[in-house]
């Protein structure tokens, strides 16, 4: 210890003789300071007359007991309705261009003389991983983070948290932890990191830890497209309505799925009582159009773009060196998917399904165009450019509508993905809670799939 | 439990914020209630110049930007939203620590012009913190809509920093900002700000330890301030004294820039 | 002319109130100082939430959820 120090601490000896001796020192400085506050205010603000209150108006209804919840409802469903019709059109023009383009890749290779090996990890597998990820994020992701931020500087969510804070309240956690979860929707990473504003620890770490259960727009084109393809097996036809609320429905799960286990977490692991929650309910503002798009478009959609771009590429030339590598008469993907089948078909999925879920570990946008790889390397070449085509493809490949449920439920329901992972490492600092935060959900995903095949295999429904 | 203090502290940030490849003039903290409209003077003044090492969106992390003004560079850091610095939570204690320890060369503070009294709540503890403060009015629009006047020289009599009115979303009163964060971030103007005044007993009992925070960290820090924040037993204040005590004057942890702006 | 002091969460919808006292300690008592709930501010219930609470409060110009857990803890007398 230098003099300095010795010092110090003889100030801090000095400084608590005096506390002690002064009281509440902390009511005197807020006090003085919201005095002085009132004092200026009341000299420099005029205000005149009081126009009616549009913003109360407003909140009488967003969050009144009768349109309170049905509103939050069927706002999510008319979200979701833009983001699926709106990006219908946009997606097959995208995935007409991409893979279009990949005729004059294969053209050019063949012109060069590439050998097919080559052609195969960069165009088949490299590019047509690509081209999947792009046509089939990019459109719903320019329509849903401008809405969604729409939504965010509208001052809209502090309402959905002030009407479902009580849900949380008897659940353990924190009111805050709807904001992180609305986060979440965009990116689970960007939720977990969004935890800090829940002060309390034990609090944080349950929103942490069930962050995942909301799911990110890695994983909206999976569910989306599942929904359509459910549809398609079961009524035959595709209505973008049902679709929408076929995916509220699933993000509905998410919420209940959430209020259980932070329940769950909060009467075992993190016993506690809920801390201190103060929300602001801001003054709505109708957000400028441009700016918003602009930020919204650039921060957040090519953001989660170039990072799935980055995953899907490398990916995709696994993928097809692990589907065309032999080992014996099969591929090794058909190894590894062979010894999953047992594991897969007990939860109503297959080996392929389940295989394609763990190699989408680095990102969730690729677990569908792994599927697809896979499936196509079982012989069939196709064009892949419709959902029909789709369809066709995974009934081809035994799927019923069991299955396209599973896989909706089991990519709500299971491990996040490693970018998610990572933060929730540095954020707790605790290989413990990370692998919790991984078994938990995964555990979940396992027993409601397993449950609902022996169900409804046991019924003869499928 | 393991929630790292790290991930709240600053000295991780103003680490990289040395390591900058623009070599800033002048770093300038953002600071603001939340809901006042901060973010969009934050992107107004930095336009698409901004670093944001996470998710962008609202403040949990600092996000830090530039700008160029009368051929200096500018570098904005971007606070998170606070009602108060009195380290109630952890967003405070970050947007604390860097109006005190970081040494930025200005702080704005952005206050909701149609709810000025609840906003100058903060505006009065940051300039007991530093004189080098300016308060941005902003929202003055919606004020107009909702028939609130704000006085903006009458305020600037009262507090004794400059006060600029802004309408951030329409870019209204931005260069005007930019003026003033010139001025006193350059030291062409030095401001006296009000100072407010306790009861007699607690103002005694400063006036007892003042002089030793003054004699402790040679005027490094406000001396007043220091002296109320121990008189308050604010754990975090007295945990950031001595990690700047042990780690001594110029170590790393406790320099930006590299300008030599060392806490001594 | 002494009005009857009771808990915030009694407070109906529209009515205001004056701050008399802040009951709790530490951290919780800090923040609620912090929002300006501080004796002699006036404090107006605007709504409660769907399932009642938290409800919304109007503390010196802004609008501010608090639960019950907390508003219990804050003495206040009625204003007109």
């Amino acid at each position: 210890m230098n003099n300095l120090e010795i010092d110090f601490d003889r100030l801090l000896q000095k400084a608590e003789t005096e506390r002690r001796q002064l009281g509440a020192v902390r009511d005197e400085v807020v006090q003085e300071l919201y005095r002085e506050a009132q004092r200026i205010a009341g000299k420099v603000v005029k205000k005149q007359g009081n126009k009616r209150d549009l913003d109360r108006t407003i909140d009488n209804i967003v969050t009144s007991k009768i349109f309170g919840y049905p509103l939050m409802l069927a706002l999510l469903s008319f979200i979701f309705w833009l983001t699926i019709s709106g990006a219908n059109l946009p997606s097959a023009l995208l995935a007409d261009l991409l893979f279009g383009f990949q005729h004059r890749l294969t053209a050019f290779f063949q012109w060069v003389g590439a050998p097919g090996w080559l052609h195969g990890v960069l165009v088949l597998g490299l590019y047509r991983g690509l081209a999947w990820v792009v046509s089939v994020m990019l459109p719903p992701m320019a329509i849903f983070f401008p809405l969604f931020t729409f939504l965010e500087d509208l001052g809209y969510l502090p309402r959905v948290a002030f009407n479902l804070d009580h849900l949380f309240k008897k659940a353990g956690a924190h009111g805050k932890q709807i904001l992180t979860m609305c986060m979440g929707f965009g990116c689970n990473a960007a939720g977990i990191i969004a935890c800090r504003i829940i002060e309390s620890p034990r609090e944080r770490l349950i929103a942490i830890l069930t962050n995942n259960f909301v799911p990110c727009n890695g994983r909206f084109p999976t569910m989306i497209t599942m929904a359509a393809v459910f549809l398609g097996i079961l009524a035959k036809d595709y209505n973008s309505f049902a679709a929408s609320a076929l995916v509220a429905g699933v993000v509905v799960l998410g919420v209940l799925v959430t209020l259980a286990v932070s329940w769950a977490l909060s009467k075992t692991l993190l016993k506690g009582v809920p801390s201190t929650f103060t929300l602001e309910l801001p003054p709505y503002r109708i957000p400028k159009i441009g700016p918003l798009l602009i930020r919204s478009v650039l921060d957040r959609t090519l953001f989660v773009l170039m990072r799935a771009v980055v995953v899907a590429a490398p990916a995709g030339a696994i993928t097809w060196i692990l589907a065309n590598l032999r080992v014996g008469d099969l591929s090794i993907l058909a190894h590894l998917a062979g010894w999953l089948q047992g594991f897969g078909h007990a939860i109503g999925l297959d080996g392929f399904i389940v295989l394609a879920f763990i190699l989408g570990l680095p990102a969730n946008e690729i677990v569908i165009p792994i599927l697809i790889m896979s499936y196509l390397a079982q012989g069939m070449i196709m064009e892949l450019d419709s959902i029909d085509a789709l369809r066709e493809l995974l009934v081809k490949n035994g799927w019923t509508w069991l299955t396209v449920l599973n896989m909706m439920l089991f990519s709500l329901l299971h491990f996040p993905c490693a970018t998610t992972l990572l933060t929730i490492g540095k954020e707790t600092q605790s290989p413990k809670w990370t692998v919790l935060a991984a078994l938990i959900p995964t555990g979940i995903g396992v027993m409601v799939c397993f449950g609902i095949t022996q169900i409804v295999r046991a019924l003869g429904l499928v | 439990m393991g929630l790292t203090a790290q991930s709240t502290g600053i000295h991780a940030f103003l680490e990289e914020l040395s390591h900058s490849p623009l070599k800033a003039d002048a770093v300038v903290a953002l600071a603001g209630n939340p809901n006042t409209g901060k973010s969009t003077v934050f992107n107004g003044l930095t336009g698409l110049n901004q670093h944001t090492g996470n998710w962008p969106g609202k403040t949990v992390v600092l996000a830090k930007g530039n700008y160029r003004h009368k051929n200096k560079n500018i570098t904005l850091v971007d606070l998170p939203g606070t009602y108060s610095l009195l380290a109630n939570s952890a967003d405070e204690q970050v947007a604390r620590d860097f109006i005190c320890f970081g040494d930025p060369d200005a702080t704005v503070v952005v206050a909701d012009a149609t709810c000025l009294e609840r906003n100058l709540n903060l505006v009065l503890q940051v300039i007991e913190i530093t004189p080098k403060t300016i308060l941005c009015v902003n929202l003055v629009d919606e004020a107009k809509r909702k028939r609130i006047a704000v006085d903006c020289p009458g305020l600037e009599r009262s507090l004794g920093i400059p006060v600029i009115p802004t309408a951030a979303r329409d870019k209204v009163g931005l260069t005007e900002l930019k003026e003033a964060i010139h001025k006193v971030a350059f030291g062409l103007q030095s401001n006296q700000p009000k100072r407010i005044i306790y009861n007699e007993r607690l103002e005694a009992a400063i006036g007892r330890i003042q002089g030793e925070v003054e004699r402790l960290f040679q005027g490094k820090f406000n001396s007043r301030w220091v002296a109320l924040r121990l008189l308050d037993g604010d754990p975090s204040i007295i945990h950031e004294m001595r990690n700047y005590l042990e780690n001594g004057p110029g170590s790393k942890q406790n320099k930006i820039d590299g300008r030599g702006s060392g806490m001594l | 002319m002494a009005a009857i002091e009771f808990e915030l969460t009694q407070l109906p919808i529209g009515r205001m109130a004056e701050v008399v006292k802040v009951g709790l300690a530490g951290l919780t008592r800090n923040r609620l100082l912090d929002l300006g709930l501080v004796p002699s501010t006036i404090v107006e219930a605007i709504r409660k939430s769907p399932a009642g609470d938290p409800v919304a409060y109007k503390i010196r110009g802004a609008v501010i959820a608090l639960r019950s857990e907390e508003s219990r803890h804050i003495t206040v007398r009625l204003v007109n």
